[in-house]
C-alpha cells in the first residue's frame, strides 16, 4: 500500500510539484494544521502579511511580475472575507491567483461556527472558479485543477476552501506531472481563414491603429517581443491601455502613449478617426470607449482575444479572432511575410498622411502642464522619477488615483510585467502590498510604488511586512493631502463641493516610516526633488517619501464622460482649450 | 449642466428583446446550479423559468433549462459566460419561435366544487392531454402538460370552476427530429 499523507502534507506536495516557490498568507485557527506543516518544505517560503488583503495583493504583485500564479493562504471566515477584495482585483485585471483558505470542520458547516463564512459563496462572482473539498480523496486533484483553472486560458483567480479534519484526513497522493496542456476549454478557435481576412483589412487600411491591452502582457514576453516586429513590418500606430503599458517601448515613435479616459490627445483621436482597428487582447473597457454609440464610428474593428466571451461584449465588432495573442500575431507575421513581403514599404506611402495628421495630434502635447519652482508638480515629481530611474530595470507599482494616472502618463515603460497596477477594479491600497509581491519575486531590482496619500494609508501596516523580510520597496508617494481624483471631480461636476475628499490630521510620514523600522524621507520644494529621488534610489531599505505637491493640480487631458474620443479636454497650458474648460466643466 | 454628472457613461439604445431558451449540461456537483443562477443576477440577466434535473446518473450529468429574454448581444454573452463555467458541459439556445424544438411544461391544478364545477374543469384541460391525478368527492387534482402561455390560459379559464392552487414547472426543451444537439 501506498504511503498516507495528511491533507495539510497534500497540500504542500502539490504547492511542491507545482513548483511553488512563496506563499503570502495570515494564519489562523482554521489553517493550522497547514501552517504546522510548513516548517517541513523548505522549498516553499511563507510571507507573512499583516493584513489578508494585503497578502492578495501581494501575490497579485509577484504573479504579475513574474508570469507566475501567485499563492495565498488564509484561514477561514475574516480570512477569507479580507481576501476578497484581493480576488476580486484579481478578477477584473485577469492575474493567476491560487487562494487557499482554511474552513471549519465538516460537521460543523452550516451552523454558524466560530469564524465560519460561506467562503465558496462569496467569493463565487470573483473567482474563476472554487472548490470546497470535503473528501480528503478529491484534495490531490483539486489543487492542481485550481492551478490548471487559473494559469490557462484567461488568468483569474480561484480558491480552494479545506475544512480542518480534512487537513488532517490521510490519503496517499501520486506525484503530479505538469502537462502543458489546455484545459480544454481554451481557446485557439482561429483559422488561417482569420488570418488571412486580417491581413486582407490590413492592407486596405489607410488609417490603421493598434490597441493592445493587458492580453499582450498575459500571453508572456515573447507576445510583446511579436508585437514589437509586427509594429515594425506595418509601421502601423499603436496605443496600449493602461493594463498595457510596457508590452510596447514608451518611447519609440509609433507608440501614441496611453488611450482612454486620460490617454494621450493622439491616442485617442486616432481610435476614433481610423478605418482599422485592431484590438490586441483589450476589453473595450468603459474608460477606453467613452460613449459607446459613438466610439470610432468609421473604423472596421478586429478583436483578438483569448476569451470568447470578450467579444462583442461592449462594442460590435467585424473580426474576432479568438486565440492567444502570441499565436495569433505569430501566425499572423508569418503569413505577412510570405504573402506580402514588401507590406511596410508599400504600406508607408498609404499610411503618411495618417502618420502626418497623428503628428498634429501630437503636437499639442496633451499631457504637457504648467510647471513651478515653487510647489512640486505631481506630473514633474513622476517624470524626475523616471528620468533618475530609467537606466535600471525598474518596477512599478501604483494605488489608484491621480498618480496613478500621472504615473501611466509620464512613467514610460520598455518591458513587459514592469508596471502593476489596479485597472478594472481600481482598488486603492493596491500598490504598497503589490510592491512587496513584485520585490519578493525580483529582489535585487529597484521597486517603486506611484501612491497618493489616501490610498497607500489603506494598506499602510504592510510596511511591516516589507521590514520584516528586507524588502527595499520605495513608497513614492505624492502627497496633496486629498483624494485628488475625488477633489477632481468634484471640481468639475460637483460644483467644488468638496465633500469628504481632504484628509485631515494625515500622519507624519517620515515619522511613520521611522515607527515602522525603514526611512523616511520628504521633499518639499522642486529644487530639491533629484536630490532626495537619488538618496531614496540609494537607500538600501524600504523608504517611504513623502513628497508634498501641488494640491489643486488636476489631471488632464481627460474625456467628459458621455463623451467620444475626439472631444477632450485638454490642460490648462493650451490656449485654444482654455476655452473648452469653462464651458467644458458643464459639459462633463 | 443638466448634462451626465457622472463618472459614467449614459446609458445606449436598448435595441429589441427576444425569448430564448437556454439548455445547459452542467456536472452535477454541489453549487453548480448557484453558479449558473449567479451568472444571470450578477450579470442582470433575466430568468423568466428554470427546470433542473439531473439526467444521467452514471455520467452525473444535470440539465438546466432556461427560459430568458434579452437582446441579441446579451443571449450571446450569456452563452458565452455559460461556456467558461468550469462545471459546464455544452450551452444550446433556442428561440422561442423556433419550430425545430419542441417546449413543454407542466401544470397541476387542484379544483374544488361540484362534479359539474369539476368536470367543466375537466374539459378546460382537455387539449393539453389532462390527467386526474387524484379524485375525491369535492375535488380533483388535474395535470396537463402545454406552452406557458397555453398555460397561462388555462389558469385563468379554471377560475370559474373552483381553482384553488396551481403548481408548475419551468420549461423543457428538445429537438425534433433524430438530431441531437452536440
Amino acid at each position: 500500500m501506498s504511503k498516507l499523507y495528511s491533507g495539510a502534507e497534500i497540500v504542500f506536495k502539490c504547492l511542491e510539484d507545482q513548483e511553488v516557490e512563496f506563499i503570502f498568507g495570515y494564519p489562523g485557527g482554521a489553517v493550522l494544521p497547514i501552517y504546522d506543516e510548513l516548517k517541513n518544505h523548505n522549498s516553499i517560503k511563507h510571507i507573512l502579511a499583516r493584513h489578508e488583503q494585503g497578502a492578495g495583493h501581494a501575490a497579485e504583485g509577484y504573479a504579475r511580475s513574474s508570469g507566475k500564479p501567485g499563492v495565498l493562504l488564509v484561514t477561514s471566515g475574516p480570512g477569507a472575507t479580507n481576501a476578497v477584495t484581493a480576488l476580486t482585483d484579481a478578477y477584473m485585471d485577469s492575474i493567476p491567483l491560487v487562494c487557499i483558505s482554511g474552513q471549519v470542520p465538516t460537521h460543523l458547516i452550516g451552523t454558524d461556527a466560530f469564524q465560519e463564512c460561506d467562503t465558496t459563496g462569496i467569493t463565487r462572482p470573483c473567482t474563476k472558479h472554487n472548490w470546497l473539498v470535503k473528501d480528503i480523496k478529491n484534495l490531490e486533484k483539486t489543487i492542481h485543477k485550481a492551478f490548471e483553472v487559473a494559469t490557462t486560458g484567461r488568468p483569474g483567480p480561484v480558491l480552494v476552501d479545506i475544512p480542518k479534519d480534512v487537513q488532517f484526513q490521510k490519503a496517499s497522493y501520486t506525484k503530479f506531472k505538469k502537462q502543458k496542456k489546455l484545459n480544454g476549454k481554451i481557446h485557439n478557435l482561429f483559422s488561417q481563414k482569420h488570418i488571412d481576412q486580417l491581413i486582407n483589412l490590413m492592407s486596405k487600411s489607410s488609417k490603421p491603429i493598434f490597441y493592445t491591452g493587458g492580453g499582450v502582457i498575459n500571453s508572456g514576453p515573447r507576445a510583446s517581443e511579436l508585437l514589437r516586429e509586427i509594429v515594425n513590418i506595418t509601421g502601423f500606430p499603436i496605443t496600449t491601455t493602461l493594463q498595457g503599458l510596457g508590452s510596447y517601448p514608451g518611447e519609440d515613435n509609433h507608440f501614441l502613449g496611453m488611450l482612454g479616459m486620460h490617454g494621450s490627445y493622439e491616442a485617442n483621436n486616432a481610435m476614433h478617426d481610423c478605418d482599422l482597428m485592431i484590438n490586441v487582447g483589450a476589453r473595450f473597457d468603459d474608460r477606453i470607449t467613452g460613449k459607446i454609440d459613438e466610439f470610432s464610428p468609421k473604423s472596421k474593428k478586429v478583436h483578438i482575444d483569448i476569451d470568447p466571451s470578450s467579444i462583442n461584449k461592449n462594442v460590435k465588432v467585424d473580426l474576432p479572432i479568438i486565440g492567444d495573442v502570441t499565436e495569433v500575431i505569430a501566425s499572423t507575421i508569418k503569413t505577412l511575410k510570405k504573402t506580402k513581403p514588401n507590406f511596410a514599404k508599400s504600406n508607408k506611402q498609404k499610411i503618411s498622411d495618417w502618420w502626418g495628421k497623428i503628428e498634429k495630434w501630437r503636437a499639442v502635447k496633451s499631457f504637457d502642464f504648467i510647471n513651478s519652482t515653487e510647489t512640486i508638480k505631481p506630473q514633474y515629481a513622476v517624470q524626475r522619477l523616471y528620468e533618475l530611474t530609467k537606466n535600471r530595470d525598474t518596477y512599478v507599482t501604483t494605488e489608484v488615483g491621480q498618480h496613478q494616472m500621472w504615473a501611466a502618463q509620464h512613467y514610460k515603460f520598455n518591458k513587459p510585467n514592469r508596471w502593476m497596477t489596479s485597472g478594472g477594479l481600481g482598488t486603492m491600497g493596491y500598490g504598497l502590498p503589490a510592491a512587496i509581491g513584485v520585490q519578493i519575486a525580483h529582489p535585487k531590482k529597484l521597486v517603486v510604488d506611484i501612491a497618493g496619500e489616501a490610498s497607500v494609508l489603506m494598506t499602510m501596516q504592510e510596511m511591516s511586512t516589507a521590514v520584516q523580510y528586507s524588502l527595499p520597496i520605495k513608497i513614492f508617494i505624492l502627497n496633496n493631502e486629498y483624494m485628488g481624483m475625488v477633489r477632481q471631480w468634484q471640481e468639475l461636476l460637483h460644483d467644488k463641493n468638496y465633500s469628504e475628499s481632504y484628509t485631515a490630521a494625515l500622519p507624519d510620514f517620515v515619522k511613520l516610516a521611522e515607527a515602522y523600522g525603514c526611512v523616511g524621507i520628504r521633499a518639499e520644494k522642486p529644487d530639491e526633488l533629484d536630490d532626495k529621488i537619488i538618496e531614496m534610489i540609494n537607500t538600501d531599505r524600504p523608504v517611504i517619501f513623502d513628497c508634498l505637491v501641488d494640491k489643486q493640480e488636476n489631471c488632464f487631458p481627460m474625456i467628459p464622460s458621455g463623451k467620444p474620443h475626439n472631444e477632450m479636454l485638454l490642460g490648462p497650458n493650451d490656449q485654444k482649450v482654455k476655452k473648452i474648460t469653462g464651458k467644458g466643466k458643464t459639459l462633463v | 449642466m443638466g448634462k451626465s454628472k457622472s463618472a459614467y457613461s449614459t446609458p445606449g439604445k436598448v435595441g429589441k428583446l427576444d425569448t430564448h431558451i437556454i439548455v445547459v449540461w452542467v456536472d452535477n456537483e454541489a453549487g453548480v446550479l448557484a453558479r449558473v443562477v449567479g451568472l444571470f443576477s450578477g450579470r442582470g440577466y433575466n430568468i423568466e423559468s428554470l427546470a433542473v434535473a439531473e439526467i444521467d446518473q452514471k455520467l452525473n450529468i444535470s440539465r438546466i433549462t432556461i427560459v430568458t429574454t434579452g437582446t441579441p448581444q446579451v443571449i450571446e454573452q450569456i452563452k458565452l459566460q455559460l461556456k467558461k463555467l468550469v462545471p459546464v458541459h455544452k450551452v444550446a439556445d433556442f428561440k422561442r419561435e423556433d419550430r425545430n424544438v419542441i417546449f413543454k411544461e407542466m401544470a397541476l391544478f387542484k379544483v374544488v366544487g361540484n362534479n359539474s364545477k369539476r368536470d367543466k374543469a375537466l374539459k378546460a384541460c382537455k387539449k393539453y392531454k389532462a390527467v386526474i391525478l387524484d379524485k375525491t368527492n369535492k375535488s380533483c387534482v388535474i395535470q396537463i402538460t402545454a406552452l406557458r402561455r397555453e398555460i397561462d390560459l388555462t389558469v385563468k379559464n379554471l377560475k370559474k370552476y373552483g381553482l384553488v392552487s396551481v403548481s408548475r414547472t419551468g420549461a423543457v426543451a428538445m429537438t425534433r427530429g433524430s438530431e441531437i444537439f452536440k
